[in-house]
């Protein structure tokens, strides 16, 4: 084998492995959208973000115009900020456009969907938005349920209240008198 | 009882005395690597039979692990109706794991026992102690730039791996089981993230070059001169890598990925 052979083939290997490489820079991982930098601020204020996370999508319509960049607590309001990079290409939200923490599916991750309002001024680069609705937690909506569910066999109970079952069946202990 | 401990003791010393040896080759290795930038043409030469001939059966058994995911991961997420997820499982368990890790235990198979074979001959043949007698430094001469060459071969073999794996994921999951075409591809870039998944995947393999050429120039070096030292040597070889290569992979993985 010559040593000009050898050369070219070598050459070709260490192509190949950087094409690979930069295929999957480009085509595989999140490169091409992290690329561009661009981009402006908004922040949100909410009660509970739930499982929101940083790079989580935020979208309008459905349509993904951004992602959550940075998450923090407001020690003095003791709510959670969020601060999303919108990108350039879809500026001009009304001032009164509200966000909300969706799941997409059943059991999909979260998301910041919003809303665009009516005003006719925009919202700037750090600006805030100001009608926000937090996430819906899990254990909170069936821990309503359960507790409606107790309260309706409660009232179908109550004709017959007094009765030996009645205390047992909404789990209380009987008073004593 | 003293002679069971004896043998103990024994045992126990000659493992320290081969660690020790092989830190201090390492050392020498690391030292004679700069001289390498003076004589180019010796790491291509090695470049060629560690790098481009281990290139076939990195691209053939990364093309059939991509298509075995594939298949696999979609009989697992059609129960879920998440079948457009199989491009995030196909690449990002390529990347992370799979790519480092088989490439590794390929490489070490297919490169690591050749150079413990080539090494461990010259030595039974004292072609090394020939050329200590020339004054050339074998270390510099023969060890650095194969060393050089493993150290550089393995990030591209496991970059090639994962590529190609993801497109015979590709090939199987949208080709064969009818996934969406587009949501495989835009469901992996949003999930598969560059600096924590593929970066993190180059440094494994960047760290299983560094080990497999060490283990196998190491063991070629250190072999008995005999045809059955060379024969254990490139056995070695193989195991250790191996088993280096899945243990140092479990460390990395709990460093970057546990916290």
């Amino acid at each position: 084998m010559n040593t000009r052979t050898v050369e070219i083939a070598v050459g070709l290997f260490v192509a190949i492995g950087i094409a690979a490489l930069f295929m999957l820079a480009m085509k595989v991982s999140n490169l091409s959208t992290l690329g561009n930098s661009g981009g402006y601020r908004i922040t949100a204020t909410f009660e509970n973000i739930g499982g929101l996370k940083v790079r989580s999508p935020v979208t309008v319509s459905g349509v993904r115009v951004g992602r959550v960049d940075k998450i923090d607590y407001d020690l003095h309001t003791f709510q959670a900020v969020v601060t999303m990079k919108i990108e350039d290409q879809y500026k001009g939200f009304p001032e009164d456009t509200s966000a909300s923490i969706f799941t997409a599916g059943l059991l999909g991750e979260q998301y910041v969907a919003l809303e665009p309002g009516g005003s006719m001024t925009s919202l700037k680069d750090g600006g805030r938005i100001q009608l926000t609705q937090s996430a819906l937690v899990m254990e909170q909506i069936i821990g309503q349920f359960l507790y409606s569910m107790a309260a309706d066999k409660k009232a179908d109970k109550q004709p017959d209240a007094g009765g030996p079952e009645a205390g047992q069946s909404d789990g209380k202990l009987p008073d004593i008198p | 009882m003293t002679g069971l401990l004896q043998r103990l003791g024994h045992a126990a010393l000659g493992y320290f005395r081969r660690l020790g040896r092989g830190n201090l080759f390492l050392l020498q290795t690391l030292a004679s690597l700069p001289g390498m930038l003076l004589r180019p043409v010796l790491v291509i030469r090695q470049m060629w039979s560690v790098g481009v001939l281990t290139i076939v059966i990195i691209v053939v058994s990364g093309l059939f692990v991509g298509m075995v995911m594939g298949l696999q991961g979609y009989n697992t997420l059609v129960d879920f109706g998440a079948e457009e997820s199989l491009g995030v499982l196909v690449a990002l368990s390529l990347v992370r794991e799979l790519g480092p890790v088989v490439a590794a235990l390929l490489f070490a198979g297919r490169a690591g026992s050749a150079l413990t074979a080539e090494i461990g001959l010259m030595k039974a043949t004292e072609q090394l102690s020939g050329m200590e007698m020339m004054a050339v430094d074998p270390v510099q001469r023969v060890i650095a730039p194969r060393f050089l060459a493993a150290f550089l071969s393995m990030p591209l073999l496991a970059a090639i791996f994962s590529a190609v794996g993801v497109f015979g994921g590709y090939l199987v999951g949208v080709g064969l089981l009818g996934v969406d075409d587009g949501a495989f591809w835009s469901q992996m870039q949003d999930k598969v993230d560059f600096y924590d998944d593929v970066m993190n995947g180059v440094i494994k393999s960047i760290v299983f070059g560094f080990v497999v050429g060490w283990i196998a120039l190491y063991e070629g070096y250190d072999t008995v001169p005999t045809a059955e030292g060379v024969s254990q040597a490139t056995t070695r070889t193989v195991v250790h890598s191996a088993l280096v290569v899945l243990g140092l992979d479990f460390v990395l993985t709990a460093l970057m990925f546990g916290g």
